[in-house]
C-alpha cells in the first residue's frame, strides 16, 4: 500500500472495465452497449432505478454470467472464462445485496472461505492459522469484530465488514458495493464511507451502487447513471447536479421534488388520538423500549426516527403485538389492546407495513390482487360460508393499484416477479386497503427507487391528509417529508421532539445520534 | 486466562453434546429397568446392533449438512447386500446359482450403492428434482425391486468373506463396531479439518454464498450423495452378515431412525448445523433406549410408542440445553 495520491493514478489501467456490453434475458434488454471503467484509487457511483441494469452490470463485472456482445476487463487483461472463480475472485470482490455470510460458520471461516490456510496446497484446514490470518486482517483495517464468533450472531453491518475482509485479504483491487447501506443505520453509513476512503487511498477501485443520491456526492469522484439498460450519464460528481443526476435517472419523466424537505401544512384541524401509548417497556435484543408515550391524532403523521438499536423498530413491533411489552398500555381509538396478539390489533383497525417486506410483507406466489386484499379477505366474502366475491376483491385490488402506481400486468400477476419498489407498494396498498384508522409504517421506501418512493409518500400523505393517524417509523430523512411531527429515539427513550416543519438536517442528525442539541429541543429556527 | 478457557471449552461441549446428560440418565433408567443392562456383554450387543444404524447415520448427516436429504439410503441399505447374496449363494439356499466368487458379491454390493448414489445425486442437484419426494420414490422402488426379485424369500448360507463384517470380532468387540467407529472418527476430522469439510457447511449454510466463493458446489453435493449410499449399502452388509441371511425387507422403516438420530443429536435439516459428534450422541441414544425397551417389561406391541414419547422427550431437552435449534 503507496501512501501517495491516489489521483496519480490515471495511468494505470482500470482496476474493472465493461467495453460495450450488452446482455439480454428471454424478451428482456437487460444491457445494451454500456462502458463503464473504474479505476484504481477512485469511488465510482453507479445509480439508475430499479430494473435499470445495476444488478445485470454487477453480474457480468463479477463473473456470475458473461456478456452477450462486448467484454470485460480486470486490471488491464481480458476476463478470465466463467468456469475460473478463483482467477474472478483474485481481481474482483462484491458485496451483494444478500448477504454472502455463512451464518453457522465462524467469522474467520468467513473470511477464509474456500481458501488454504495453511501451507501451500494442503487440503487440511489449520485453525490455527486462519484465526490468526483473519485477525490480522481485521486489525490491518481496523474492524473491530471477535473472528471466533459464529457469523450468524453478527449485525448487519458486521456481515459487511466481514464480507469486505473477504474481499480484502484475497487482494482483489477492484471492489464493487451493491447497495451497501440499504440496511445500516446513520452511524454504521459514516463508519462505511471512512472505510471506503481507506480503501481507495490504498489504490482500490470502488464501484458503489445506491439509492441514495446523497450518499454518491459524499463518496464517490464519478457517477454513471443507468436507465432502461443503457448508461445515460457518466462524470465528475462535482460537475453534476443532484437535479441533473436525478433527471438523467428518470428520463422524460417531469422531475419531482426528489431531496429538499417538503414543508408541512401546519397541524390545524388535527382530529381525535386514535393512538395512545403509555410508559411501554419492552425488552428486545433489536433495542429495548424503556418507557415511552406518545399520541398520535386523526390526521398526523408521527415520525419516529432512531438508530438500528434505539427502540424505535421494537417499539412498532410492541405496538402491533409482534412483541409482548414488558409493561405499558397501547391504545386505539381510545381503548386499550390486549398485548402481544397482532390479529386483535389489526381488527383494532389498524394498518401494518412492516419492515421485513420480504418475510413479513407478502405472499410472493400470490397474484397483485390477492396480496392487496388480504386484510380486507372479510369484507368481500358473502354468506356464513364465506364465498369470495371476487369482483368486490378486484375492484378494490385496483384501486390500491391506481392509487400507488403500481406497475403490473394484470392483477393475477405474482408479487414475487414485481420490481422491490413494486413489491413494496403491494405491501403498503394492503395496509390501507381496509381504510384503517391507524397506519403503522417501518422503514417503507428502504431499497426502492425514486419514482417509487415518491408514489409510497404521496399514497401515505394522502391518508393522512384524509384524517388516518400514521405513525412513521423511519431513518430515512426522505420519508420525514410527509410527518408533522417527529420523535426522536435514543437508547430507548424519547430524547427530543420536533414539533414544527421544516426539519433541520444537522439538528436532527445530532438529535439522532444522542448529541447535545445546540440551542433548545425545539427548532424554531 | 486458561482457566477460564477451560471452563469455556467444557460449557461450549456441553451445549454441542446435549445428549451426553440424556444418555447418563437413560443409563441409570436403564440399570434399574434390568439388571442385566450393565453388564459388558449386554453392552457390547447395543453397540453391534447400533453399528450398521450408525454407519447410515454418518450418510445421511453427511447429507443433511449439504443441506439435502436422502431417504432412500434405506432401499440401498436392504437392496444392495440381498443383490449380491443372491449372485453367490448356491440355488439350494435361494441364491440364483451362479455362485459368484463372494468378493465379486461385496464389490457388487459397493457398486450398487455407487450407482444409487451417482442416479440420485445428477437427479436432485443437477435436474433440480425436489430431494424429498424423488428419494421417497426411489426407496419404494428399491424396496420394491428385493420383493420382486425375491419375494419373500431368504437366502442362507452366505460364505464366510460375505458375512465376515457383521459375524468376526476383533478383541472380543465387533467388526462392524470397528469399522462403524473408524467412519464416525474419519467423517468428524473430515468436516473439521478438510477444505471439502468445511466446504460442506458453507453450502448447507449458504449455497450462494459458497458458489461466488469459488467452492465447486455441485461437484461436491453429489460426491457426498454417492459416499453416502456407498455407506448404507456397507452397513446392510454389517446387518446381513450379522443375522448371516439376506431377508427382502431388510431396512424398511431404518430411515425414520436415522433421522430421529441425527436431529436429536444437533444436526439442523435445514443444513449447515451440526456436528458427527453430535450424531453419534443420537444414535447412542436410539441404541441404549431400543435395549431398555426390549429388556423391560414394557409389551413388545407398546415399544414403538415409547420410542416415539422418548424420541420427543430427547428432542426437548436437546433444546433446553443446546444452542442448535433440533
Amino acid at each position: 500500500m503507496e501512501g501517495n495520491s491516489p489521483r496519480g493514478a490515471e495511468h494505470q489501467p482500470p482496476v474493472g472495465e465493461a467495453l460495450d456490453v450488452s446482455k439480454t434475458f428471454g424478451e428482456t434488454r437487460a444491457l445494451l452497449n454500456v462502458s463503464l471503467d473504474v479505476r484504481a484509487g477512485e469511488c465510482h457511483g453507479l445509480v439508475g432505478r430499479n430494473g435499470a441494469g445495476k444488478s445485470t452490470l454487477v453480474t457480468l463485472l463479477t463473473g456470475l454470467a458473461r456478456p452477450d456482445r462486448g467484454s470485460i476487463r480486470l486490471a488491464g487483461a481480458p476476463a478470465p472464462s466463467l468456469a475460473d472463480r478463483g482467477e474472478w475472485l483474485d481481481r474482483v470482490a462484491c458485496v451483494y445485496q444478500r448477504s454472502m455470510v455463512v451464518p453457522p460458520l465462524t467469522v474467520a471461516e468467513n473470511v477464509f472461505l474456500n481458501r488454504p490456510t495453511g501451507d501451500a496446497r494442503s487440503p487440511f484446514v489449520n485453525w490455527r492459522r486462519m484465526r490468526q490470518q483473519a485477525h490480522e486482517v481485521m486489525l490491518e483495517w481496523g474492524f473491530d469484530i471477535d473472528v471466533d464468533q459464529a457469523a450468524g450472531s453478527l449485525t448487519v453491518e458486521q456481515r459487511q465488514i466481514v464480507e469486505i475482509a473477504r474481499a480484502l485479504s484475497i487482494g482483489a483491487r477492484f471492489l464493487i458495493l451493491d447497495e451497501p447501506t440499504a440496511a445500516l443505520e446513520k452511524a454504521a453509513v459514516e463508519r462505511l464511507f471512512a472505510r471506503v476512503r481507506r480503501m481507495r487511498e490504498g489504490g482500490i477501485g470502488v464501484l458503489y451502487i445506491s439509492h441514495h443520491l446523497e450518499e454518491i456526492y459524499d463518496i464517490c469522484d464519478r457517477v454513471s447513471v443507468l436507465r432502461d439498460g443503457e448508461l445515460v450519464l457518466t462524470g465528475a460528481v462535482s460537475d453534476i447536479s443532484q437535479p441533473n443526476l436525478v433527471a438523467a435517472m428518470v428520463g422524460s419523466a417531469p422531475s419531482r421534488r426528489a431531496t429538499e424537505i417538503e414543508a408541512v401544512p401546519n397541524r390545524s384541524g388535527l382530529g381525535e388520538e386514535r393512538l395512545a401509548v403509555t410508559e411501554l417497556k419492552v425488552t428486545s435484543t433489536g433495542g429495548s423500549v424503556e418507557g415511552v408515550s406518545l399520541s398520535v391524532r386523526a390526521g398526523e403523521c408521527v415520525g419516529l426516527v432512531g438508530l438500528d438499536g434505539s427502540g424505535s423498530v421494537t417499539l412498532a413491533d410492541a405496538v402491533i403485538g409482534l412483541i409482548k411489552p414488558q409493561s405499558g398500555t397501547v391504545k386505539v381509538l381510545g381503548r386499550p389492546v390486549p398485548p402481544g396478539k397482532v390479529d386483535a390489533v389489526l381488527h383494532r383497525g389498524v394498518g401494518y407495513v412492516p419492515q421485513d417486506r420480504h418475510a413479513r410483507g407478502f405472499a410472493p406466489q400470490l397474484g397483485v390482487g390477492e396480496n392487496l386484499t388480504l386484510a380486507v379477505l372479510e369484507n368481500v366474502s358473502r354468506g356464513v360460508l364465506g364465498v369470495v366475491n371476487f369482483k368486490a376483491r378486484d375492484r378494490i385490488a385496483q384501486e390500491q393499484v391506481d392509487k400507488l402506481q403500481i406497475v403490473a400486468w394484470s392483477l393475477q400477476q405474482p408479487v414475487s416477479s414485481l420490481s422491490g419498489g413494486n413489491q413494496q407498494k403491494v405491501v403498503v396498498g394492503r395496509a390501507l386497503a381496509p381504510n384503517p384508522s391507524v397506519l403503522i409504517v417501518v422503514n417503507p421506501t428502504v431499497g426502492v427507487d425514486v419514482a417509487s418512493k415518491e408514489a409510497l409518500l404521496d399514497a401515505m400523505r394522502k391518508a393522512r391528509d384524509e384524517g388516518m393517524a400514521v405513525l412513521l417509523v423511519s431513518d430515512d430523512f426522505e420519508d420525514l417529508r410527509i410527518c408533522t411531527r417527529l420523535l426522536v429515539m435514543v437508547r430507548g427513550k424519547v430524547a427530543h421532539q420536533f414539533e414544527q416543519p421544516p426539519w433541520d438536517r444537522q439538528q436532527l442528525i445530532a438529535a439522532v445520534e444522542g448529541l447535545e442539541l445546540v440551542g433548545a429541543g425545539d427548532p424554531q429556527r | 486466562m486458561p482457566r477460564r478457557d477451560a471452563r469455556h471449552l467444557a460449557l461450549k461441549w456441553f451445549r454441542e453434546l446435549p445428549l451426553v446428560p440424556v444418555i447418563v440418565l437413560v443409563m441409570i433408567w436403564g440399570s434399574i429397568v434390568n439388571p442385566v443392562f450393565l453388564t459388558s456383554s449386554n453392552l457390547t450387543d447395543v453397540a453391534t446392533g447400533g453399528a450398521p444404524l450408525g454407519l447410515v447415520v454418518v450418510a445421511e448427516t453427511l447429507i443433511l449438512l449439504t443441506g439435502k436429504f436422502d431417504i432412500s439410503l434405506q432401499g440401498t441399505f436392504g437392496l444392495a447386500p440381498l443383490l449380491g447374496a443372491w449372485l453367490i449363494a448356491p440355488a439350494a439356499s435361494e441364491g440364483l446359482g451362479t455362485q459368484w466368487n463372494p468378493w465379486f458379491g461385496i464389490l457388487l454390493v459397493l457398486a450398487i450403492g455407487l450407482a444409487v448414489g451417482i442416479f440420485n445425486g445428477f437427479l436432485v442437484i443437477k435436474a433440480n428434482f425436489n430431494a424429498f419426494i424423488f428419494t421417497l420414490a426411489m426407496s419404494i422402488l428399491l424396496t420394491g425391486l428385493q420383493l420382486g426379485w425375491l419375494g419373500g424369500r431368504t437366502v442362507y448360507h452366505l460364505p464366510e468373506v460375505y458375512i465376515y463384517l457383521g459375524s468376526e470380532s476383533w478383541f472380543g468387540i465387533s467388526v462392524a463396531v470397528w469399522v462403524a467407529t473408524i467412519v464416525f472418527v474419519i467423517a468428524e476430522l473430515f468436516l473439521r479439518y478438510h477444505r471439502v469439510g468445511r466446504a460442506m457447511y458453507a453450502i448447507g449454510g449458504n449455497l450462494e454464498a459458497a458458489r461466488a466463493a469459488g467452492i465447486k458446489v455441485d461437484r461436491i453435493r453429489i460426491g457426498v450423495f454417492v459416499v453416502a449410499s456407498v455407506l448404507a449399502a456397507v452397513a446392510g452388509l454389517m446387518v446381513a452378515g450379522r443375522v448371516t441371511v439376506a431377508t427382502a425387507g431388510q431396512g424398511s422403516n431404518l430411515i425414520f431412525g436415522v433421522f430421529a438420530a441425527a436431529v436429536i443429536g444437533g444436526v439442523s435439516l435445514d443444513g449447515g448445523r451440526g456436528r458427527m459428534l453430535g450424531a453419534l450422541t443420537g444414535v447412542i441414544l436410539l441404541s441404549l433406549v431400543t435395549n431398555i425397551l426390549t429388556l423391560s417389561s414394557i409389551s413388545s406391541t407398546w415399544i414403538d410408542a415409547v420410542d416415539g414419547a422418548i424420541i420427543l422427550l430427547a428432542l426437548g431437552v436437546a433444546r433446553l440445553i443446546g444452542t442448535e435449534r433440533a
